[in-house]
């Protein structure tokens, strides 16, 4: 069958729909209604919210993880997946502190901090693309491996004493109520979403995602690319780890403890399909605010951590369960 | 639109539910953030403070904590405690150094901060207040067992690890007691039990067959208490051999009741959570300044003396005996 019998058997369309219609029925538009009801909840319920010290605080909820989750999504999209982000963030602190006891000041403390993310990101990259084994059973052990080192090292005991410049990235603003943080978080949005969506490379990993044997026929070196992405999400879990550790002025072991399943919740509320193959950077920003909103919300209402959870939970349930239910709903009315 | 709509309702419920109290603009407002939610220990504290809150009048406590005890969970919570621009934050710290930053802003917000039970560093608050401090805890223990001795015997110390601070530390301090105000009182021998309940069990057996003449057993960590009353009650030696030490009245209940101790005595929590809410209520009224040896009252409680640091010891462990033990059993 030559291609030319192809196109005249089949009508494919130039675009799928029209492309206002998809925009406003998208997982993004939902997600700006969810985050635009949930700021208008707030600024109800509590008279401190409204508020641009409230809001620039708020922005200390979700930065951290938000980094991680615009690497995360692009390796969830790609199809893999790091449960040791966190770890990654324990260790690289460990790493820095040690630095801090042997005298590195500031610049070097920040390359450190990167370069120990990176490494760790490397490692578990390795061990995906070179030893072919499953990443979720690699980053579960490295999970336990990163942070064991970090408890080997330290034990019950901190390290303090970080130079009072390091304390910047963690506390410090930019100009009045915009810190150092969200600049930092808006700059890697940016960069992340011309990665995903406007590069070779982003439509390489999409490719990935839907079918990694098609793609290597195609000629994207599969392996290679995943390896690339396992380091970024490593190195952003390194710049987390100096943001964070700024924030605290101290390391202990323990520092992080839960937080990669916030970051992939984060993913997955953005609308990244968990089997990999779709999602966009703007879905995930969306949900690290609506994260941040939520939390800092309830926090202000003094709502306790544990109903807190439970309506995260909720939150995630129902906004990925509504529109399978939607969709379902009309496949039948329209069979 | 069904999940906004669903959002909507969930979203308002709650709001419903935790807003209404969260007005009251006159009273002082104290927070008493705890290291985690769903702890006895801590929802005992709580008590104590709303006590305090109505004996002084005008005070509005808000209790509140992480799900799990992580220093960035209590950041969160600092940060929105900050924003609702609360009077006083009294804090039981998951990390001393980790909240040091997020402590600081309060304060540099006008904020009032005390840490209470789990210290923070100087820096990042404005006094602490522990529950006890070695001196009394080490008297303490000696104490529990000659109330019950008056003209005077033998006891042995079953300790945790002998590399544990705590407990070398209290031991220490009530070697220094023995001869000033127990000289009745014969310290035979300190074994360790690793807070291991098979190896405190041994210890404590070992301690029996090699002292026939010993009158109490003094186990200052929670795990020895209860294997040593367990061996005694075993041996049927209770009325002979008196177990006494730090315990859990929720764990150490049943032997109270069976007569293997007279006594035994821990931390108040209420008094605890009583005496933070009050302390944090003075400061943030500015009716007392916390400096180098200044004394405040804690109301019912007493009076505490801040030390160099601006630390204070709220008093001598609480004691459980039959009188109270089933009433603290049900808190912690």
């Amino acid at each position: 069958m030559s291609t030319t019998e192809l196109a005249h058997n089949r009508h494919i369309p130039d675009r799928l729909d029209n492309p206002l219609r998809s925009a406003l029925f998208s997982w993004e538009t939902l997600l700006i209604l969810v985050a635009v009801a949930i700021f208008a909840l707030n600024s109800l319920a509590s008279p401190y919210f409204l508020n641009a010290w409230s809001l620039s605080d708020l922005t200390f909820n979700f930065v951290e993880k938000g980094l991680i989750a615009l690497a995360m999504a692009l390796l969830i999209i790609a199809g893999e997946i790091d449960l040791s982000v966190a770890a990654i963030i324990a260790l690289s602190s460990t790493i820095m502190g040690m630095a801090v006891q042997a005298g590195v000041d500031t610049p070097g403390l920040v390359l450190i901090g990167l370069g120990v993310g990176l490494a760790c990101g490397a490692f578990n990259g390795l061990l995906v693309t070179k030893l072919g084994l499953p990443s979720i059973v690699v980053t579960i052990g490295t999970m336990s491996l990163f942070r064991g080192i970090a408890y080997i090292i330290l034990g019950d005991q901190a390290y303090r004493g970080y130079p009072a410049s390091f304390a910047f990235f963690g506390q410090g603003y930019v100009w009045w109520v915009i810190s150092f943080e969200i600049v930092l978080f808006v700059i890697m949005a940016l960069l992340f979403w011309f990665l995903l969506h406007r590069t070779s490379f982003g439509r390489m990993v999409f490719a990935i995602g839907n079918n990694p044997v098609a793609a290597t026929f195609s000629g994207v070196r599969v392996e290679r690319i995943k390896f690339i992405l396992f380091c970024l999400t490593g190195l952003m879990a390194g710049v987390a780890s100096v943001l964070l550790t700024s924030r605290l002025g101290s390391t202990r072991p323990s520092i992080a403890q839960g937080y990669e399943l916030e970051v992939i919740t984060m993913v997955v509320l953005g609308g990244v399909s968990i089997l990999g193959g779709s999602g966009s950077i703007a879905g995930v920003v969306l949900a690290a605010i609506i994260m941040g909103l939520v939390t800092f919300g309830l926090g202000l209402l003094n709502v306790p951590g544990i109903v807190m959870s439970i309506f995260i939970g909720l939150l995630l349930i129902t906004v990925i369960a509504l529109p399978i239910l939607w969709r379902r709903l009309r496949e039948r009315q329209g069979a | 639109m069904s999940v906004l709509k669903k959002l909507f309702a969930a979203a308002a419920i709650t709001a419903a539910i935790f807003a209404a109290p969260a007005y009251a603009q006159d009273n002082v407002k104290i927070a008493l953030v705890v290291k985690s939610l769903g702890n006895g220990f801590f929802d005992a504290a709580n008590k104590g403070a709303q006590e305090a809150a109505s004996e002084i009048g005008g005070v509005e406590v808000i209790y509140t904590g992480p799900t799990s005890a992580t220093a960035e969970g209590q950041i969160e919570i600092v940060n929105s405690l900050i924003a609702q621009q609360v009077d006083a934050i009294a804090i039981s710290a998951n990390d001393p150094d980790a909240l040091v930053p997020a402590l600081k802003r309060a304060m540099d917000r006008g904020i009032t901060v005390i840490s209470w039970d789990s210290g923070v560093a100087p820096e990042g608050r404005q006094l602490h207040l522990n529950p006890s401090d070695t001196d009394l805890i080490g008297e303490t223990i000696i104490k529990l067992a000659a109330d019950r001795l008056p003209d005077g015997g033998d006891v042995a110390i079953l300790s945790a690890s002998s590399t544990a601070t705590n407990q070398n530390a209290w031991i220490e301090a009530a070697k220094k007691a023995l001869p000033e105000k127990f000289p009745k009182i014969n310290l035979v021998t300190v074994v360790y039990g690793d807070d291991d309940s098979v190896k405190s069990t041994n210890e404590a057996r070992g301690l029996i067959a090699s002292h026939p003449d010993l009158d109490a057993i003094i186990a200052p960590t929670t795990v020895g208490v209860v294997a040593a009353a367990q061996v005694v009650t075993d041996q049927n030696l209770i009325g002979k051999i008196n177990v006494t030490g730090l315990a859990l009245p929720s764990e150490f209940k049943q032997f109270i009741d069976n007569g293997a101790s007279q006594a035994v005595a821990l931390w108040n929590p209420i008094d605890l959570g009583y005496s933070a809410v009050y302390l944090s209520h003075a400061l943030a009224t500015e009716k007392a300044k916390a400096e180098p040896g200044a004394k405040l009252s804690i109301g019912r409680v007493g009076e505490v003396t801040l030390d160099d640091t601006n630390a204070a010891a709220m008093a001598a462990p609480f004691q459980f005996d039959k009188s109270n033990i089933e009433e603290f059993s049900k808190i912690y």
